[in-house]
């Protein structure tokens, strides 16, 4: 068969060269369907229908380590499956199989002779007679050792993710829970540094506001307004520095620090000196502590009350007048209470007659970042918004402020306490009956 | 809750004639009785499902906490009979569905007329003197297979397949699709199966049953056949000539002739 080759192509003929292309050819044929069966690289078997192996190749017997014998006619499919693969087999395989005359690539572990574990790739397809019936079942088998070695990896991998995603999610949900009960906490501590409601005053109306900028953190923001016992009333509104429970045991300190005070003696100069002495004698040394506050006393006179108040490094109290327009109500050299040892606190006084409103607030209001947060809001800008909404009710004002704090958005960083009294112009709310 | 949809309940066969509830077991879904569903529907109206998370049941009204027992599964059957309002129902159930119809059977006995337990094992770990077949380390075999073989099962498809049985071309996009199985719900039905213990419950079985069996099962072999015939009083046990789990797959003519015999609807 090779003489065509020869004739075409005489000077390479004869010789040892003859002999190898020779060679070379024959197997290029590859014309041994028995070799290509037995030897192919991969397995095959071939069952009857009840699981029965009717034919195996050599490869396959190879990889087993079981001679032609052992198997031939004594085994079914299933005996070289482990035991779970073959409740797979019976649960999964078998069906499919039988259901659609053939099935692919399924991953199972084949038990060789000498007890060890081969995994392999399986596909079957059923052999069927010229009617239709089936005869026996076909099967190749691939060596999948690395192929299953990385998708055990790849499995593994994805368990490990889906477990690390689990106990996140876990640690996320008990941190959240940990925050709400921490914020349950702050509201409670903050809450009881405020006044729940205000005392109702015959003649004058009462309104205040306080404006949390984070839940997160405690403020140290403060007012409150009481009975003097003679008729007057005290009231106190300040900030003291700084945030979270150290101010917030500060806060505590000074309100109870004026109230005490102002029970003793009501004068607002009197009052803030005493605050004075308390703090620097609570607070030495490395710990300065200090606060600003305004102090004063509302004493009723005519149709109206007379306001006296001192402050110390406060913000100027606003008043907004019955006639329309705003004014500050100036206290000057007063500095903030717990610095110097004999800090100088000045008096002033004014008379809110009907239609009047005072408005005070702490510096969250006036150091709200507008204007994309190039500038502060600012003492004028406040002064222009109080003249613009004069003649107000202490209720209308507050609210008109609150709204204002809520426009700043981002811009309020700091916790804001407002309070506002006025007297009633008409003479109807607030009255004594 | 429409549990007809739920479960993807079909219905076949003779209107108004007895009704005869095929359920599949542990692997695939309602089309593992489809070679014997022509020779009953001759004489039943047949009423075929798939458990909740196997075929095309709606996913979505899965949960681990109700399918991780078989009493999950058992509701399933009941509520499927209360919605057909189906009455003295010959309940058909394979593999660890004769176990999940001794379960319905107990908790809503007036709607079953009979049980036909089609290659049933109460327990398959072994247990003492009890030969179930298993021990605990093969199932974990069998879990480990499912991990490995997903069947076609893909995160992507499954929404499209499962819950819409009115669009069957969508299976055909998946070459294994009747026993994919989404590998959690499967993992989840495996365990119910294999560790469950139901041999207390076989001896309350009060309606006349018919047990089959294969002559060679691997998961259910005669021993487990001849100690579920002992517990049900009064029950009968056919041998099937037959190899393999299935032999409503493997001998359909005989699986079905078992059950008209049975029922009387042939001799």
């Amino acid at each position: 068969m090779c003489r065509t080759e020869q004739e075409q192509e005489p000077e390479r003929a004869g010789g040892d060269g003859s002999l190898t292309q020779d060679a070379a050819f024959t197997a290029l044929l590859e014309d041994s369907a028995v070799d290509l069966y037995e030897n192919a690289p991969c397995g095959y078997l071939s069952t009857l229908l009840d699981g029965k192996i009717a034919k195996i190749n050599s490869t396959l017997l190879a990889w087993l380590g079981y001679t032609r014998e052992q198997v031939v006619g004594r085994m079914s499919f299933t005996d070289l499956l482990t035991v779970g693969g073959r409740l797979y087999h019976e649960t999964h395989y078998a069906p499919l199989l039988r259901m659609r005359g053939e099935i692919s690539g399924i991953a199972f572990d084949l038990r060789a002779a000498d007890g060890s574990r081969l995994p392999v790739l399986v596909t079957s397809a059923v052999k069927t007679g010229t009617d239709g019936q089936p005869l026996l079942i076909r099967t190749s088998v691939f060596d999948a050792r690395d192929r299953r070695a990385y998708e055990s990896e790849l499995l593994r991998a994805r368990k490990e993710a889906e477990e690390a995603r689990r106990e996140a999610e876990e640690a996320r949900l008990r941190a959240e829970r940990e925050r709400e009960r921490l914020q349950n906490v702050l509201v409670t501590l903050q809450r009881s540094l405020l006044p729940p409601v205000l005392p109702e005053i015959p003649g004058l109306e009462t309104s205040a506001h306080y404006h949390t900028a984070s839940p997160d953190r405690l403020g140290g923001d403060f007012y409150d307004l009481f009975s003097l016992g003679d008729g007057r009333w005290g009231f106190f509104l300040g900030d003291v520095c700084g945030k979270g429970p150290a101010a917030a045991a500060m806060t505590s300190l000074t309100r109870y620090s004026l109230r005490a005070a102002a029970i003793h003696d009501p004068d607002p100069v009197t009052v803030l000196t005493t605050l004075n002495t308390v703090l620097l004698e609570r607070y030495t040394g490395r710990e300065p502590r200090f606060c600003t506050v305004v102090f004063g006393v509302l004493e009723p006179e005519g149709e109206g009350f007379t306001l006296t108040l001192a402050s110390g490094g406060h913000p100027p109290a606003l008043l907004l007048r019955a006639g329309g327009g705003a004014e500050y109500l100036p206290t000057p050299g007063g500095v903030l209470v717990g610095v110097l040892p004999h800090p100088p606190f000045t008096r002033t006084s004014t008379v809110l007659s009907p239609g009047d409103t005072v408005l005070m607030y702490t510096d969250g209001l006036t150091e709200a970042r507008v204007d994309s947060g190039r500038a502060l809001f600012g003492d004028g800008a406040l002064l222009d918004f109080a003249a613009r909404l004069a003649p107000a009710t202490a209720k209308d004002t507050i609210t008109a402020v609150t709204g204002l704090l809520h426009g700043f958005g981002d811009g309020l960083d700091d916790d804001t306490a407002t309070m506002a009294f006025g007297v009633p112009a008409s003479g109807a709310a607030g009255k004594p009956a | 809750m429409n549990v007809a949809k739920r479960n993807n309940v079909t219905v076949t066969g003779q209107r108004g004639a007895p009704v005869v509830m095929l359920a599949h077991g542990f692997g695939c879904d309602q089309n593992m009785w489809r070679l014997v569903v022509p020779a009953l529907a001759e004489h039943f109206e047949v009423v075929l499902f798939d458990y909740v998370g196997a075929g095309r049941s709606d996913l979505s009204a899965w949960s681990e906490e109700r399918y991780a027992s078989l009493d999950g599964y058992a509701r399933d059957v009941v509520e499927i009979c209360r919605e057909l309002d189906l009455r003295d129902v010959t309940f058909v159930g394979h593999s660890v569905s004769s176990m999940i119809g001794v379960l319905a059977a107990a908790r809503e006995p007036g709607r079953f007329a009979r049980l036909v337990l089609v290659t049933p094992s109460p327990r398959y770990i072994d247990d003492g003197d009890y030969r179930g077949g298993f021990s605990k380390a093969d199932i974990e075999e069998l879990l480990e297979s499912l991990d490995a073989n997903y069947l076609g099962w893909s995160a992507t498809m499954a929404p499209l397949i499962m819950g819409n049985p009115d669009r069957p071309e969508l299976g055909q996009e998946l070459t294994n699709s009747f026993c994919a199985t989404d590998p959690d719900v499967a993992r989840v039905f495996a365990h119910a199966t294999f560790l469950s213990d139901n041999r207390a419950d076989l001896a309350a079985v009060a309606v006349p049953t018919l047990i089959l069996e294969c002559t060679q099962d691997f998961i259910a072999p005669r021993e487990v056949g001849a100690y579920v015939h002992a517990a049900i009083p009064g029950s009968t046990l056919v041998t099937l000539d037959a190899t393999g789990h299935c032999p409503q797959l493997s001998a359909p003519e005989a699986t079905a002739q078992a059950i008209l015999s049975f029922t009387g609807a042939a001799p």
